[in-house]
């Protein structure tokens, strides 16, 4: 493991295409690297190097910058609790504490059978749903201790693999068009440009087929934000409820 | 107080089915405010942007008109959009985005069109998964829509759009930090002068950078006139405002209230709103603007909500995000969290943020878990007057960036108005609030 695949080579350079600059892709490709394995490999940060024009410790000094991208295994599933300033007051810490106690693991801690990983997290912005918990960046809000338990125990029993894919894979909607604006200057700014891949030209992208989540599955998905609560309409404020109930 | 009768602006379509999509977007008229924008010149736009005198929503409160003024005489110009929001308690452009994400779009399209940027780089904060799916699929929409790429609805107009994930760290949301870190880079803050990106921006070229809010109120402003929304507000707070309010309130949420209208007492007890706190306790303190916004106190709760306001006070309206903490909040608890957060997430490039930070921290977790000092007070303060000399607001900075002088403002805050409770925690070597000690294994490392 792992340089990235073909196929994920090719996806690399279709986000190098979308840059006036190549380097700028970096922290969207190490996404695509965790996506495919889980984590940072060594290898894996060498071929984003080479698709950028970067050593591999240039890349591992961006990488290491970033609390997003882990340069150890993970486990399949990324638990981080917000225990900052709005969720403290409504109990985060006892949560937390709560989430030590029920997984065996501190903080920064792995599961031995690897399907958890447990983070003390910064602001999530979900803060009108205190605490809050994201599972590889899912989230679920107004979690209590029995709410941690049941979303701990339907993730392990595989319940919510549709709605919250293994721990790297960001975003599942690919980009299905390319560059289109017309005129050199997007491209054409600071230095030398590089040679475009094959795929790179403006409207090759949009050819090819999208092998992103069907959009209207994605949309209905039931486990997604359920922003679309009542709101009032005449009332000229209305809070939105913005939760999945774990 | 006027929380009824006023149009909301930027979430006045939340609360559809699936708001989100292309289709319910068009139902509401989307695109309109793009193709009425097309029918001006950018000069046209860029004037409606500055009678609406649109304050920045992202923190720093600068006219978005303004700042587009500013832009060098120099090709190409970038626009950037800060959907990076980190700040804690603030949630407004997360729902936004996840739950308007065509109106964001085409809030960006508009501005794009009035700076005439050659390219649209949508920065999204990388934890927002959903938003980042739901952004994905609305800019996908677009294009085929014709709204976005060649020709835009066949005005002859072309810009692309890019939506650039993040990947965990807050300083990003800082303008230069973000332009790095989409350059490929660590998040450094870049040394000022030059100050503004509309100069020296995303390599080197001219950039605007604008928050997902402020861009947001764009599409509204053409499709209703920017007189309609000049008429809102007061002085130099026009329009609306989302307010994230989270803590010890009934109701916490973002609302979009008129700005300069309704004043903290409306936003934490109005039924309607906050709903007041929570079990009918007393409010103890508020946080007004996120956690780099010195504290007020019950007494400070008939401030209007607009910058000018909010500054006059000592303190400022800031990302919009207010906290309320109840009689029940051990203020040194708070604090040391606050200040916690800025340690973690400090870039480290400049010394009295690096190391202040973490000065500050363990000599809050060591008051708050019962082995403090009486002396531990002055040293507090000692140490925040190196980070922001003064300690006063608005803050003297020694830093790169003014994440340093964000520092001292909530143990100072502490300090001054609860002194005695800090004193409290010291004498009787225990913190008197339960837990009576910082929870989890965390806090003992
Ligand atoms: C440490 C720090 C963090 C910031 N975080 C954000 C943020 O998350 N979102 C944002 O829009 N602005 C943030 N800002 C403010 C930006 O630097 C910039 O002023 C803003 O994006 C400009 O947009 P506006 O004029 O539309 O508000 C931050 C500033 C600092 C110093
Ligand atoms: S003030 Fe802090 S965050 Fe800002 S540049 Fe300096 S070290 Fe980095
Ligand atoms: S403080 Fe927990 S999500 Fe913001």
């Amino acid at each position: 493991m792992a340089r990235l695949t073909p196929h994920n080579e090719q996806r690399a350079r279709d986000l190098i295409a979308l840059y006036p600059h190549p380097r700028s892709a970096l922290i969207p490709i190490l996404h695509l690297l965790q996506e495919q394995d889980g984590y940072l490999t060594d290898d894996g940060m060498q071929h984003a190097g080479e698709l950028v024009g970067l050593e591999a410790a240039e890349v591992q000094g961006t990488a290491s910058f970033y609390d997003m991208f882990h340069t150890e295994p993970v486990g399949k599933y990324l638990i981080a609790v917000c225990t900052n300033i709005a969720c403290l007051l409504q109990g985060a810490y006892e949560l937390l504490e709560h989430a030590e106690e029920r997984l065996g693991i501190a903080p920064g801690g792995t599961t031995p059978d690897g399907l958890f990983t447990l983070e003390d997290a910064e602001c999530l912005a979900l803060c009108g749903n205190a605490p809050c918990v994201t599972v590889n960046w899912r989230y679920f809000g107004d979690v209590d201790r029995e709410g941690f338990d049941d979303l701990v125990a339907r993730l392990a029993a595989g319940d919510l693999d549709g709605e919250v894919p293994p721990h790297g894979t960001l975003c599942r909607v690919r980009r299905s068009v390319g560059l289109a604006a017309a005129g050199a200057s997007v491209h054409g700014y600071g230095g030398p440009v590089p040679a475009p891949a094959e795929s790179s030209r403006p409207g090759a992208i949009a050819d090819e087929p999208t092998d992103g989540v069907d959009l209207e599955t994605f949309a209905t998905t039931p486990a997604v934000l359920a922003l679309d609560g009542p709101a009032s309409p005449d009332d000229g404020a209305a809070p939105f409820d913005d939760r999945t109930e774990p | 107080m006027t929380v009824t009768g006023v149009p909301r602006i930027v979430t006045r379509r939340l609360g559809r089915l699936a708001p989100w999509t292309l289709a319910s977007y068009l139902e509401d008229g989307g695109y309109d405010g793009l193709r009425k924008a097309l029918s001006m010149t950018p000069e046209e736009v860029h004037e409606a942007a500055n009678v609406a005198n649109i304050l920045g929503r992202g923190g720093a409160g600068f006219e978005a008109g303004r700042k587009w003024g500013m832009l060098a005489k120099s090709e190409p110009v970038y626009l950037t959009i800060n959907g990076d929001e980190s700040e804690p308690a603030t949630f407004k452009d997360h729902m936004l985005i996840e739950a308007d994400p065509h109106m964001v779009v085409e809030g960006a399209l508009i501005c794009a069109y009035a700076v005439r940027a050659d390219q649209i780089f949508l920065y999204v904060r990388g934890e927002f998964a959903l938003g980042l799916e739901r952004l994905q699929a609305a800019v996908n929409e677009a294009y085929a829509y014709g709204a976005a790429g060649g020709d835009i609805l066949g005005s002859g107009w072309s810009v692309d759009i890019v939506i650039h994930p993040g990947a965990g760290a807050y300083i990003c949301g800082e303008e230069t930090a973000l332009l790095e870190s989409l350059e490929g880079k660590r998040g450094y803050p870049r040394i000022k002068p030059p100050f503004f990106p509309a100069a020296v921006g995303l390599y080197g070229a001219p950039t605007i950078v604008n928050n997902v809010e402020t861009v947001s109120n764009l599409p509204w402003v053409m499709r209703n006139g920017a007189d309609a929304f000049a008429a809102l507000g007061e002085g130099r707070s026009k329009g609306t405002k989302v307010m994230a309010l989270s803590g010890h309130v009934k109701r916490p949420g973002n609302y979009e209230l008129e700005f300069a209208k309704v004043t903290f007492r409306d936003l934490m007890f109005d039924a309607r709103l906050g709903g007041g706190i929570r079990e009918d306790r007393q409010l103890k303190a508020f946080i007004p603007g996120g956690v780099s916004s010195p504290w007020l106190g019950p007494q400070h709760l008939d401030v209007l909500l607009a910058n000018d306001k909010i500054a006059e006070v000592g303190t400022m309206a800031g990302s919009g995000a207010v906290t309320a903490m109840d009689e029940t909040t051990c203020i040194v608890r708070a604090a040391w969290r606050i200040v916690r957060f800025f340690h973690r997430e400090s870039c480290g490039q400049c010394t009295p943020c690096r190391e202040g930070s973490g000065w500050v921290e363990k000599i809050l977790q060591r008051i708050e878990n019962g082995q403090g000092r009486e002396a531990d007070l002055d040293l507090l303060m000692d140490v925040c007057d190196n980070i922001s000399p003064g300690v006063r607001w608005p803050p003297a900075q020694t830093t790169i960036c003014v994440l340093g002088p964000s520092i001292p403002p909530a143990p100072a805050s502490g300090i001054r108005m609860f002194r005695d409770e800090f004193l409290t925690h010291i004498r009787e070597g225990r913190c008197p609030f339960p837990p009576d000690r910082l929870p989890g294994r965390v806090a003992h490392v």
